[in-house]
């Protein structure tokens, strides 16, 4: 029994553009993926709403490349793109987090136990907030490839990963972004789950020469798009 | 008009985002009926999941500058979680139902190429009778994966498995929303 006060749901996912659960060619969903189907859940104000973060308790990060004034190895980048919903409507406001490996492929992390070297002024963190037109934009040290054993020889192309939560929580995103030109982007499963090429594709960021600041840091584009509503309270 | 951007696993080492206090919902001083929920993760083995992100939603109490809504805790070595929140009433459903008492949660690890959702409602609790997802749910030890147990005043409980373990437990109930 719909009501004309129902929440207004998100969209379906357009087929193809979001990964399975379960793939092969990547080991750790193996014992992982649920093996029953999901339970269909019409949209409530539990998936509709969602959480919204305030600056002053969530302070923002928006330089990764520098720890107490010291600058990371590596090759300084800066990261802006716009957030929009699948109306084409700008997301204002809202956190991105950013977290990343150091120039060398290392993560500051216990469990990373790659031979490459840690960078005590590369920690990693960031955190972001769009503006009221949905722009974001942090600074970085462009991340480097590391092995991952999830078959032999297996290296991860060079990403940084996103968290996006949107407008609400059946909105959440998290996502990685990759960098034009990467061979390795070809052999990894990772990336090459998502069925639609297109959408893989929107992945990759774009060098982008006019975010580019001369003599100090190479500017690349990454846009995101997370769910926007559907079209009529009656299609959830 | 573009599609919604595609999701990819948030691997092993999100703990670089990981701020501990963010499992406790009640930390700028939100007032109420405080509770704790704990649980655990486990995969198709019954082997404890220890590097996942679980997330908390609730749309009850209403967030506001003093309670979040929202929380994220680590799995611990054990693949144990352990929020500290406001214990959430009914909220509406769609058209004339009402919504027992529930939690959202996520769950994102390696192995997950998009997150997971899942809920957790409150046993004992007489609106899960008609509560609509609930309902939906006719495998009775299916439904079961959705409810917290009591272990005790003020807390709560609920074991999250991926996959039917080894000696044959469950599967938790996923949603797809």
């Amino acid at each position: 029994m719909e009501s004309a006060r129902d929440p207004i749901p998100f969209r379906p996912y357009e087929p193809g553009t979001q990964p399975p659960y379960d793939v092969p060619a990547y080991g750790s969903t193996h014992k992982r993926h649920p093996q029953e189907a999901l339970a269909r859940l019409p949209h409530t104000v539990t998936e509709v709403a969602g959480p919204r973060f305030n600056p002053s308790q969530f302070p923002p990060i928006p330089d990764l490349s520098a720890v107490n004034g010291k600058a990371a190895l590596g090759e300084r980048i800066i990261v802006r793109g716009r957030i929009t919903d699948e109306g084409g409507h700008p997301v204002p406001h809202t956190i991105v987090e950013i977290w990343q490996a150091n120039a060398a492929g290392r993560y500051q992390h216990p469990a990373d136990q790659h031979d490459a070297p840690s960078d005590p002024n590369f920690r990693g963190e960031g955190r972001v907030y769009t503006d009221e037109d949905g722009w974001y934009r942090f600074i970085s040290i462009k991340p480097g490839a590391y092995p991952w054993r999830n078959h032999h020889n297996a290296w991860r192309p060079n990403h940084i990963h996103f968290s996006f939560f949107g407008s609400g929580f059946a909105a959440r995103l998290i996502t990685q972004m990759y960098f034009p030109g990467d061979p390795l982007l070809e052999l990894d499963p990772i990336f090459l789950a998502i069925p639609d090429k297109a959408a893989r594709d929107r992945l990759v960021c774009k060098l982008d020469m006019t975010l580019t600041e001369p003599e100090w840091a190479l500017g690349y584009r990454f846009d995101v798009v997370l769910r926007g509503h559907a079209a009529t309270p009656m299609e959830g | 008009m573009p599609a919604a951007t595609s999701g990819q696993t948030i691997g092993p080492f999100w703990h670089l985002i990981e701020h501990p206090e963010w499992a406790d919902l009640t930390r700028f001083g939100a007032a109420g009926d405080r509770i704790e929920l704990t649980g655990s993760v486990t995969d198709g083995d019954g082997a404890a999941v220890t590097d996942a992100a679980v997330e908390l939603w609730q749309a009850d109490p209403p967030a506001d500058h003093l309670f979040p809504g929202f929380g994220r805790c680590r799995t611990d070595a054990r693949g144990e979680f352990r929020f500290t929140t406001l214990k959430p009433g009914p909220v509406p459903g769609r058209g004339n139902a009402q919504q027992a008492p529930h939690f959202a949660i996520a769950l994102h690890a390696r192995g997950l190429l998009k997150g997971l959702v899942t809920r957790a409602y409150f046993a004992g609790d007489p609106m899960n009778e008609s509560d609509p997802l609930l309902s939906s749910i006719d495998d009775p030890e299916r439904r079961a994966t959705l409810i917290a147990r009591s272990r005790g005043a003020g807390h709560w409980r609920i074991d999250i498995r991926l996959q039917r373990g080894p000696s044959g437990e469950t599967e938790t109930v996923f949603l797809d929303v």
